[in-house]
Order: C-alpha cells, then structure tokens, then sequence
C-alpha cells in the first residue's frame, strides 16, 4: 500500500473540512453525496488508481476516473487538488465568477484533472466506456474508473451503456454506484424504487460487488479486489453503500442536506467533527 | 449563367461513407460508431477493412454520443452515425454537456435530413437540426451539396480538431461538383457571379440554385449563386461582398426557416448590411409521407421557388 489506513483516514478527514468549508463559502452546493464519496474518492485517488497530476487529457497509460454525478463535485475537486492537481488555495473560488472550480465539474475553464463535464445525470458511463474503448484500442492496459448515483439510474442513458459494455467485453471499466438510497425528492425507494440493482446488473452480464463506502480498509480492499477482476470479459460494478452526508452527525442519512449549505454554526459543528490534518485552505 | 452538368445521380450519404473509408485509411485513430444504420449511413466498406475501428452501439443514440465522447480521450477521432433526427434532437443534451461544452473532438454525421428522406414521414425528417447543432458555442454545422463535396466535405473534417456537424442525405441528386475538390470548412464555394440578385444555397438546395439560375438568364436576371456548405463558421466575408454588389438575396435550404442558413444570413445582413432577403425554406411546418419530389413540390423546395422568390426580392430592392 502507498499509504496506512490511518494516513487516508487522515487525509479524508481534511476532505470532509475542504467540503463543508466549500459549501459554507459559496452557500451552495451538494455537502451530503460529496460528504459519503470521501473515503472512496480519497481510496481511488491516493491509493488505488496509477495517475499522475502533471494532467495530460488522453491519460494514456494512466487509470482514469470520470464523475457521473457531478453534483459532487466537491469532493472531486477536494481529492484533485489534494492530490496535486492544483492548488489547494483554488478551491476557495468554488463556484464564484471567473473560477475554475465550476459548481458542476468542466473541461470548459481547464481545470487539471477534469476530463469531460457533468452534471447533466446519466452521461458518464457511456463516457467511460468511451475512454476504456480507446484504453483496448490503444494497447493500454490502465483502467478506468467512473462514480454514479443511485439516483441517477433512473436515467435512461444509463440503461443503454450497462447493457453496451457486458455485450462489448468492456473489462477495464470498474463502474462505482454511490448507494445512499437518497435523492433530491426523498428516499430513492420512494421517488422511484431502485430494487434490486445487484440483480439487475448481473442479469444484464456484469461482474458486481458490493461494498462498504464509509470503511476506509473496507473501500481500498474491495477496489483492490475489483481491479483483480479486470480483464476478465466483464465489466465490474461496485455497488458501494454510503450514507449521505457521512461525517457530519447533523447531516447524515437525510436527502436534506443534498443540496443545501450550512450556516456559521453548522459550519462549526461540522468543523468540530472533522480534524485538520493537511491544513485548511 | 456558368454551364454545370452531371453525367450520373448519387446520394450524399454515400460520399459520406466513401469519405469515411479514405480518411480512414489515412488516419489510423479515425473510429466509427452507428446506432443500427451501418447500412443507411453506408459505412459497410468501413467496417469490412476495419472492423476493430468499428462500434455497433445498438438502437441506443444517447449512449453512442456519451461514448464517441470518451474514445476522444486517449486520442481517437470519432465518427457517429445515424439519422439526422437522431443525431440531434434525441441527444441534444449529451451533445451539448459530453461534446460541446467538453469540446471533444467527435464528428457527428448525419443522414436523411430534410424532407428527402421521404415516405417515412414527419418522425424520421427533421427539419430544425441545423438550428439545434449551430446554437451550441463551438460547433462547426455542414451541409454539403453532392456527393463528392461530401466526401471531401467528411475528409476534411477528420483533419479538423473539434466538434463538427455534418448533415447529409438519401436521395440520389446529380453529381456536379469536382470530384477533386479541396474542401475548405468554412468558405463559401462561389457557384456563379451575378449582379441582380445574391441566391446562397446550402445541400440539396445548391443544384436547384443552379437550375433556378438558368431560367433567371432566360429571363434576363443575372443571378449570383453562392454554396454556403459551412453554415457556421459563416463566411460572412464572402456573403457581404456579394451583396454589396447585388443588394438583395435569397437563401435556400432543406430546413425550417426558423433557426436555418437563411436566419445565420439575415442575422448577418441586418447588422453590417441591411438588404432585402426571401427564404426558401420550410414555413415552421413538420413533413409528412411522400416521395422526395413531391414533398419538395409541397413544401415550397423546388426551382421554381427560387425563381419567383428572386424575382419578388428584386423588386423589393427598387
């Protein structure tokens, strides 16, 4: 391993402040899905993928990640600039005027790290199968990772891409689907019920396995073990449970804090919660 | 009148698929995908040689754009193709968020657009496509004429870095142009100068500009004729430059009037030169079954329109 359990615990943690202090600053943006993404996107980003912050577009020879649901994206833009795709400093321009650090993530403003826009839900595994497809063609063996939301199933693109890839061998893609169960509406069970998306992509030929997206040994052990089912004539699906808004008591479990900000006081709370360990912004 | 004639009749689309193979044999990162119409999109020969190059997405147009999008990341140039219909409409937002506003290098190729896809009908020909490709910031919108500007019209957007639209046809149309040709994106191909009148034709509108102009000469109307393939970037130079001499114009295309050619003209008139414009267009109005003839008689598309919309606007300017 590049790092112990408790160095990305640690890093997470940092993850979590740079969320929440994103959010407070611009009073707006998605704090709950960012929040239960951090152990993953910081397992995928510092211990799990080969990937390197000199950002180059084509990627070629590197694992590349693409973010279906880029409401999330302060936890993305958190890891990348963590990981020293820019720096940490910019993520204090998140989603003010003439940033880069857009609210939803874009190639637009060039932004290292950042290859395709999202926010508009249900495009980014065809996109993924995409790059993988070229990954094939080009003879490079690296993989590629994509992030969806439970909710985000209900779009149809979606349906396209999962029966595509299995009929396609495409192996190299180990798609993750952020299972909290919640959308903007309400529980997902209610809005439009998901059940049984275990059976429904392995009914449609891929690999799956499930996954606890808030265990930081949990979340790097099953991505390692999903890697080991690469090249198999399958693609793989994690489908990683996480609870929105994990990490922060007040927020946790509740499709309320998916698209709101907290105040001075919830900032605090959520502050407390969270230690500094690579220092604030 | 310049003299132009044409010894067979061809379709568009399959310049498209001859262009595809010829690029492809030139650039190996050239890629092609289809939603089910390798066939009418003509890419068989493509597939034959390349197989490996080669995606059949199944009937599943928004995924098939999502994944054209990706394969440009790690270098590859990716043609899709399917209906214009269903190239557009049906994933306007996969194009504008993944091609767009990523600014990935995929060429989106089009076949029967327009009325001249025929007894489909009204949901398979659609008339508001190059309204929807040349709103989005960044993209190149053609509409090329024959078949060979087609093909050179497909070669030469494979050496372009960015998103191109390119929209052709069905119906076997004459072949009038040089099969040699050098296409250059973005300028106007002058057909015939004139000093009465400014007609800018874009498609399968261009041959009957041409036939339009004759029966102009015979009237005693000296018609410019102007091939606008690149509907945007215009070629705004070559468009004011016509109608400082001529001062009055028609525009002409297989598209709603609403959102076409004709509006990118009059959007450019109206500021640098205000001049007397008739459209021969569709009037905001869907398609129905027919053949490609008769809906371009119905719909107001046929050579006689040109002329009389020449005349009309003739007058206007005095």
């Amino acid at each position: 391993m590049k790092h112990t359990i408790n160095e990305l615990e640690d890093i997470v943690s940092q993850v979590r402040r740079d969320i929440v202090r994103m959010v407070h600053g611009c009073q707006s943006g998605h704090p709950g899905g960012s929040l239960g993404c951090a152990e993953f996107l910081t397992a995928l980003y510092f211990e799990t993928m080969n990937h390197s912050p000199e950002f180059k577009m084509d990627g070629i020879g590197e694992d590349l990640f693409f973010l279906s649901n880029g409401h999330i994206s302060p936890v993305f833009y958190s890891v990348l600039a963590r990981s020293g795709y820019f720096e940490v400093s910019e993520l204090a321009t998140f989603r003010k005027l003439n940033s880069r650090v857009q609210g939803h993530p874009t190639t637009h403003e060039g932004l290292p790290g950042i290859r395709i826009a999202s926010g508009s839900l249900g495009q980014g595994m065809s996109v993924a199968i995409g790059a993988a497809l070229t990954k094939k063609l080009n003879k490079d063996h690296s993989l590629v990772f994509s992030l969806h939301g439970d909710g985000e199933l209900q779009e149809g693109q979606n349906w396209e891409a999962i029966m595509f890839a299995p009929h396609n061998k495409v192996d190299n893609l180990i798609a993750t689907i952020d299972y909290n169960g919640q959308q903007i509406d309400g529980p997902t069970e209610k809005v439009l019920s998901l059940e049984s998306l275990e059976a429904k992509f392995e009914a449609f030929g891929w690999h799956v396995i499930t996954s606890s997206g808030n265990n930081m040994e949990e979340i790097v052990k099953s991505l390692e073990y999903a890697k080991s089912l690469t090249g198999k004539g399958r693609p793989i699906l994690n489908l990683m449970s996480t609870q929105m808004g994990y990490g922060v008591d007040y927020m946790v479990g509740s499709h309320k804090w998916h698209g709101t900000a907290p105040n001075d006081e919830q900032l605090a709370s959520a502050l407390s919660q969270n230690k500094e360990t690579l220092g604030d912004y | 009148m310049k003299k132009y004639t044409y010894t067979e009749k061809k379709d568009t689309r399959s310049g498209f698929g001859v262009g595809l193979h010829e690029a492809a044999k030139l650039n190996p990162d050239i890629v092609a995908l289809t939603a089910d119409l390798k066939g009418s999109l003509k890419m068989d020969a493509f597939e034959k040689d390349f197989p490996e190059r080669f995606f059949q997405i199944g009937i599943a147009e928004a995924n098939m754009i999502g994944i054209a999008a990706g394969m440009t990341i790690g270098g590859k140039i990716p043609f899709t193709g399917t209906f214009a219909n269903f190239s557009t409409g049906r994933v306007y937002d996969q194009i504008r968020q993944s091609v767009a506003y990523s600014y990935k290098n995929v060429k989106i190729c089009a076949s029967h657009a327009g009325l001249t896809l025929g007894e489909d009908g009204a949901t398979h020909q659609i008339l508001e496509d190059i309204g929807l490709m040349k709103m989005l910031p960044g993209m190149v919108v053609i509409n090329p004429c024959d078949f060979n500007q087609t093909k050179a019209a497909t070669m030469a957007i494979a050496e372009y870095e960015g998103p191109v639209y390119l929209r052709f046809g069905r119906p076997s149309i004459p072949v009038f142009t040089d099969p040699d040709q050098k296409f250059e994106i973005g300028k106007a191909w002058m057909v015939n100068e004139g000093t009465d009148v400014t007609i800018i034709a874009t498609g399968h509108m261009v041959w009957k500009a041409i036939e339009a102009g004759e029966k102009l000469a015979e009237l005693g109307i000296d018609a410019e004729i102007i091939n606008i393939h690149t509907i945007k970037p215009l070629d705004e130079e070559a468009i004011l430059k016509s109608l400082q001499k001529t001062g009055c114009v028609v525009t002409c295309e297989e598209h709603n009037k609403f959102g076409g050619l004709g509006e990118s003209v009059a959007r450019l008139l109206s500021t640098e030169l205000p001049s007397p414009q008739e459209f021969v267009a569709v009037n905001d109005s869907f398609g129905e079954s027919g053949t490609p003839d008769q809906l371009m008689t119905k719909y107001g598309l046929d050579t006689i329109n040109i002329v009389e919309a020449a005349q009309k606007v003739i007058k206007r300017k005095k």
